[in-house]
């Protein structure tokens, strides 16, 4: 019952006038920066550590949080309404997400990634405050075999679940693989397909990749067709919260979008992104429609904005418990924290904690107030889609722009966004699935560091896949993903 | 130009150059790397140390992050004969010049002082068999496939390792090293006891030191530093001595007076009160040095980088 009055003490730090307006232009400002492709949270609150030098830590604190948590909500705003996700961690939202908008239900769509971000934000919130130095402790006995095995399994589910037919998922998949090996090599400081150019040196910015196949050659391909299709005007759906049977069909995908994320958000290297692949895939097997996945099944929005929101939760428990960063924006809070002259870790808890459960505190009330602030706008957002396309598309080539060159203010990084801007659209036309590739530039490089470093443990022994039974009940769980299906198959084809 | 905001620029000009003649600087700070890390975090003290305490004004930051910095020393060798822009740079870049094989290299442009910088510690987990450096190396002798986690490789903690493993007698082509792409990752491996020990900066450890679930076992001083209860490799018979330091240059092709402009504001700042309160809230370690010191001081420090490189094999 400690966690219970520190809480309550946490409340009254973070309920002062003051302290609730700093959350509000953090929520606020974070939205914004969630909506633009390619400026993250992580950049924002870099830029504004200088600036918030001068701030008591505490309101600093609860402004920066404000900021992740709403870079996490508005990410999914652009991915629904434009299929141009404003984060990694928003990729998949704009599989169902963009279709629903296309048959008039944005506002729906928008509305359950709104609910579902909250309530997984509040769940993981809730887990934070009161089991955060146990979950640390476990997490990170997670062996690098097993965060590989994590990962093979989800290249397995989801090239087999995008696209008209695996081969095509899987070429999508090698592609972006492929595209994850440019740069310095970690292990040995080697650089690889860098062509000699030092801007190849970290590698493309996985951001780059995103915004050119899914911005840029979607822009492209809309432009190619503009005169063939005969423009099909996007009905907003009258009704624009959601239906009873929306409730219905949400409910579930929010809880277990919740249950998958958080434990990802907590394990060193691993991130948003995965968790929100997984929730797709499994929602698309639980569905009881399961012919609505790729049309607009708002299962597929509802189960990965969850997961995305509590991974956001899971991030902060190894970084307050441990001072452990696991994501960029986790790095730059812990810069944050360094720039107070405060450490986080186990004593944070003892020596600061009035900064720490004001921070918890103000987590409960911004997701309060990012639902506030998404839910009414909802309608309002959506209303973007009545836009005429020639317009609604050059916005998106100037703010895809503006955002990549933020990255690392080169022009050279834009004519890497013109090339996958191509590919992107030669995708389309050619009706390869795009975001096999975008996950395989960003899971790819982790799949190998992690790969590596298992057989760096062993001394170069293949058995440490074998000896921890975490790592062998996933990679079961990979074979049977990929026999299941092809045994049942087979069984049905004999049977006809 | 009309003669309205002609007389304006010229009074603007008059009225800023009349106090001191220091307060004419204004000057760029390059970050040769993404806004967060730590040279952007040395660039932006030293922008708000400087306007602070007037000793330039204005000052600004700009990033150009990339391939260990050497991006921004490439852009910096282009800005021949600017005598009002800086970079922060330090002990990482001089490894990445090599690693990277990069066209330009410190020897190129001009170096004004080195500021601050950061020992390295080598901790193990609470529960470790090895209680003081000398077990480790014993253990290690016994045992070259030891694993080692650090940051990336030929990083100061890479660098670290290698210099360790001359000292206590290990082949250092087969010392087995993990590196990790954050701090944050090194931290969770020694934590899970996934590797026999960890290196970095003491920053990245200090909490976990203090509470009890780490062991440092020596840290790259030469000599015991305050507040850091630790003792140095030195004292344990094994001789390193490595800090990751960081410093500022500017182009090349400046002026003596530029030069001597340049260094007589970063003793300026180094000499401020306001300098010092931030290395202290900062936990930065003072390595001051500036003009020909430092001239020397990266010459011999390239030399030694190589060296230490070429030992664990990264460059031929």
């Amino acid at each position: 019952m400690e966690a219970v009055t520190s809480l309550l003490a946490g409340f009254e730090t973070a309920l002062t006038p003051m302290n609730l307006l700093w959350a509000l232009i953090g929520v606020t400002l974070g939205t914004l920066v969630g909506v633009l492709p390619g400026i993250g949270p992580a950049l924002t609150v870099a830029l504004l550590l200088p600036v918030t030098a001068k701030l008591p830590p505490v309101s600093a604190f609860i402004m920066f949080a404000g900021i992740y948590y709403g870079g996490m909500f508005g990410g999914s705003t652009t991915s629904i309404l434009l299929n141009t996700p404003g984060e990694s961690s928003s990729i998949i939202t704009a599989l169902e997400g963009n279709k629903m908008a296309r048959r008039g239900r944005a506002a729906a769509a928008l509305a359950t990634a709104a609910i579902g971000s909250f309530v997984a934000g509040t769940i993981g919130t809730v887990l934070l405050t009161f089991a955060a130095p146990a979950i640390a402790e476990v997490a990170v006995q997670i062996p690098p075999s097993a965060k590989f095995a994590l990962i093979m399994l989800a290249f397995v589910t989801i090239s087999a679940t995008f696209g008209s037919s695996p081969l095509r998922g899987l070429i999508s998949l090698f592609f972006g693989l492929t595209i994850g090996l440019i740069g310095t090599d970690l292990q040995s400081g080697q650089a690889r397909f860098t062509l000699g150019r030092p801007e190849l040196l970290d590698g493309i910015e996985f951001v780059t990749v995103v915004i050119g196949l899914f911005a840029v050659g979607e822009t492209l391909y809309v432009a190619s067709r503009l005169r063939k299709d005969k423009a099909s005007v996007i009905k907003l759906d009258g009704n624009a919260s959601m239906t009873r049977d929306d409730w219905r069909r949400s409910w579930k995908p929010w809880l277990r979008g919740t249950a998958l994320g958080f434990p990802f958000g907590a394990v060193p290297a691993g991130g948003a992104e995965i968790p929100t692949f997984l929730s797709y895939t499994l929602e698309r097997k639980l569905s009881r429609h399961p012919e609505e996945f790729g049309k607009g099944a708002i299962e597929g929005v509802a189960g990965p904005e969850a997961a995305n929101n509590a991974s956001a939760a899971g991030v902060l428990v190894p970084l307050l418990t441990l001072g452990l960063p696991t994501s960029a924006t986790a790095a730059i809070l812990l810069a944050a924290f360094q720039q107070y002259g405060l450490q986080p870790g186990p004593l944070l808890f003892v020596t600061n904690a009035d900064l720490v459960w004001g921070l918890i505190a103000s987590l409960y009330i911004g997701n309060v107030m990012l639902l506030a602030l998404n839910l009414p706008l909802a309608p309002v957002w959506a209303r973007l889609l009545l836009i005429p396309r020639p317009f609604l598309y050059a916005g998106i080539l100037v703010f895809s722009t503006v955002g990549v060159y933020s990255l690392n203010n080169s022009v050279f990084d834009l004519i890497l966004l013109a090339i996958f801007g191509v590919i992107g659209y030669g995708m389309r036309r050619f009706d390869f699935p795009v975001t096999p590739a975008i996950i395989g530039v960003i899971l790819g490089p982790v799949a190998e560091s992690q790969f590596r470093t298992a057989l760096q443990q062993s001394n170069g022994n293949p058995a440490i896949f074998v000896q921890s039974p975490l790592t062998v009940f996933i990679l079961l769980t990979v074979l049977a993903a990929l026999v299941v299906p092809a045994v049942l198959k087979a069984r049905a084809s004999r049977r006809g | 130009m009309n003669v309205k905001t002609a007389a304006l620029a010229l009074s603007a000009l008059l009225s800023t150059a009349a106090p001191a003649a220091a307060q004419n600087l204004n000057l760029r700070v390059m970050a040769p790397a993404s806004p967060g890390g730590g040279w952007d975090q040395t660039s932006r003290a030293i922008q708000t140390v400087m306007q602070d305490e007037g000793i330039a004004k204005p000052v600004q930051v700009f990033n150009v992050p990339g391939a260990g910095g050497t991006i921004g020393l490439a852009q910096l060798y282009n800005s021949k004969g600017d005598g009002n822009l800086l970079m922060t740079m330090g002990l990482v870049m001089v490894g990445a010049i090599q690693t990277n094989s990069s066209k330009v290299d410190l020897s190129r442009v001009t170096p004004i002082a080195r500021l601050t910088g950061e020992y390295e510690v080598i901790v193990v987990p609470a529960s470790s068999p090895y209680k003081t450096l000398g077990d480790l190396a014993t253990a290690w002798k016994a045992n070259n496939a030891l694993a080692f986690a650090g940051g990336s490789a030929g990083g100061t903690d890479h660098m670290l390792v290698g210099l360790f493993a001359k000292a206590a007698g290990v082949d250092t082509k087969k010392m087995n090293y993990v590196p990790f792409s954050g701090g944050g990752e090194t931290l969770a491996a020694v934590l899970g006891n996934q590797v026999a020990a960890g290196v970095a900066g003491y920053g990245e450890f200090e909490a976990q030191i203090k509470a009890g679930k780490l062991r440092a076992l020596g840290i790259s001083a030469p000599r015991a530093q305050a507040g850091i209860p630790v003792p140095t490799m030195k004292s344990q018979g094994f001789n390193v001595d490595l800090a990751n330091w960081r410093g500022i240059v500017a182009p090349p092709g400046i002026s003596g007076s530029q030069k001597a402009t340049l260094v007589a504001a970063m003793d300026k700042l180094h000499a401020s009160k306001a300098w010092k309160d931030t290395l202290k809230t900062r936990n930065w370690t003072d390595l001051y040095m500036s003009g020909s010191k430092f001239d020397v001081f990266l010459k011999l420090e390239a030399v030694r980088t190589r060296e230490i490189l070429k030992d664990i094999g990264l460059v031929k």
